[in-house]
């Protein structure tokens, strides 16, 4: 019960992530980015604004594949991870939804009129709905957790509404944009953009690595938590 | 595996029968919101019909759907457990929350058309998209019932936990339901295939998660 997974203790991946984030820093600030009407220099947002949702939707996939193997194998050990991995995909998703609608309200909208006035004529967009609602739903999934007291019930009903919740949404996002207007990169359908066609070669050298490094500080981010849950377990029973 | 479905069907809507307040408690709540709405505007523009009707919809459900797994005690759960294998127990409660939607919304489109107009331009086709609706509100908001009941929570959390997972839902009816109010009614044969879809999607996650609820 103590012992977190050995990867969690590894430093390989952790130097890894560091590095592609240091490089996306700067390739992304220094770089030369293609000159775009409306877009201009801000266009240097995709290497934080899409990699927070790139890092999200793969956080969240984690928590449900662990909610699945806690249904499997009922150990804790699985409970925690996917409660942490669901808390930083959360946190990712904040960080996105505000870099996004800040990056809109200067694009989409007139940049001389100040963001609180253009929100809520941005929050309508569906890209920014279906945001909302994922990121409503795993407050939801947090606050049903806290509400049960007694643990193994707690991991076991948590688990079930992380999984309807995530096979609900994920195809329901990818509807909407069909289904209402965007002015979201990426239509037809597609959940966020399409990067062979959306992103030039010198700007994909960049967001690749930067989607890894990223989502690699958020595996990093969910660990130590995981870790410090299962210390404070430790000192409990001992 | 029928039988069991339909036995224990016959015997949630033998409780209703036998218990009627909760039926008719339903249709008071659908008669006064709607009269409070008749009262504080009169003939609302298509869209205010639209959103309103939708989000009364949504209400009703929570109301109607919420009881029923949260009515069971837990004796009577252990029972059950003895008795029954928890997909029919579960699609027996699928397929009788399903029917009591139907008939609330049904009534509370009559309702609707009495005190606030009719918008829509083809009856029989809004009918329908009524009760599929509906049928989708009862389904989604059914397995969340159990969730909440299993959590041993009332059903303020079921609004916490249906409202996000309703909303796609929601969306894609609103857009059903607001074709229907031009003269010449928009092709939403591609919606209402997504909408079945997602109804599918819910029973088959409902008949796989449920086991997991079920267990103490």
């Amino acid at each position: 019960m103590s012992n977190a997974p050995r990867y969690m203790y590894r430093s390989w991946w952790k130097i890894t992530g560091i590095l592609l984030l240091i490089y996306t820093f700067t390739a992304g600030l220094l770089g030369s980015v293609p000159k775009l009407p409306l877009l201009q220099e801000t266009i240097r947002n995709l290497y934080f604004h899409v990699c927070m949702w790139f890092g999200m939707m793969i956080l969240f996939t984690v928590s449900v594949v662990q909610a699945i193997l806690y249904l499997r194998k009922m150990d804790r050990k699985h409970d925690l991870a996917s409660r942490h991995y669901a808390g930083t995909g959360i946190l990712f998703g904040l960080l996105g939804y505000s870099t996004g609608s800040i990056w809109a309200a200067y694009t989409w909208a007139d940049p001389n009129v100040p963001f609180a006035e253009s929100f809520s004529t941005i929050a309508r967009d569906p890209k920014l709905i279906g945001a909302a609602i994922s990121l409503l739903v795993y407050f939801a999934y947090l606050v049903l957790r806290d509400s049960i007291a007694d643990i193994d019930r707690r991991a076991r009903i948590s688990a079930v509404y992380n999984i309807f919740a995530y096979v609900i949404l994920f195809p329901a996002i990818w509807i909407l944009p069909r289904v209402l207007e965007s002015l979201h990169p990426g239509q037809d359908g597609n959940p966020a953009l399409d990067v062979k066609n959306d992103i030039s070669p010198s700007m994909r050298m960049v967001f690749y690595p930067a989607v890894i490094g990223w989502t690699l500080l958020g595996v990093w981010i969910s660990t130590i938590r995981i870790r410090i849950e299962l210390l404070n377990e430790q000192k409990r029973t001992t | 595996m029928i039988r069991a479905i339909w036995t224990l069907f016959k015997k949630d809507l033998l409780l209703e029968i036998r218990q009627q307040y909760s039926f008719y408690g339903i249709l008071l709540y659908i008669f006064s919101t709607l009269f409070v709405l008749y009262l504080s505007l009169e003939s609302p523009e298509p869209q205010v019909w639209n959103g309103l009707f939708w989000v009364i919809q949504l209400f009703i459900c929570i109301n109607a759907v919420a009881k029923g797994f949260m009515q069971e005690s837990r004796g009577r759960w252990l029972y059950y457990y003895t008795l029954a294998h928890p997909i029919t127990m579960v699609l027996a409660k699928l397929l009788f929350n399903t029917l009591l939607m139907a008939i609330m919304s049904l009534i509370s489109l009559i309702l609707f058309r009495l005190f606030l107009g009719s918008p829509f331009s083809d009856g029989f086709r809004f009918l329908g998209i009524v009760l599929l609706g509906g049928c989708s509100l009862s389904l989604v908001f059914s397995f969340l019932s159990a969730v909440a009941a299993k959590a041993q929570q009332n059903a303020a959390i079921l609004a916490i936990l249906g409202f996000p997972i309703i909303l796609p839902q929601l969306i894609l009816l609103l857009q059903i339901s607001a074709g229907q109010f031009n003269e010449q009614p928009t092709d939403t044969t591609v919606s209402i295939a997504l909408m079945l879809g997602l109804d599918g999607l819910v029973i088959l996650l409902t008949t796989i998660l449920f086991p997991f609820l079920w267990k103490e």
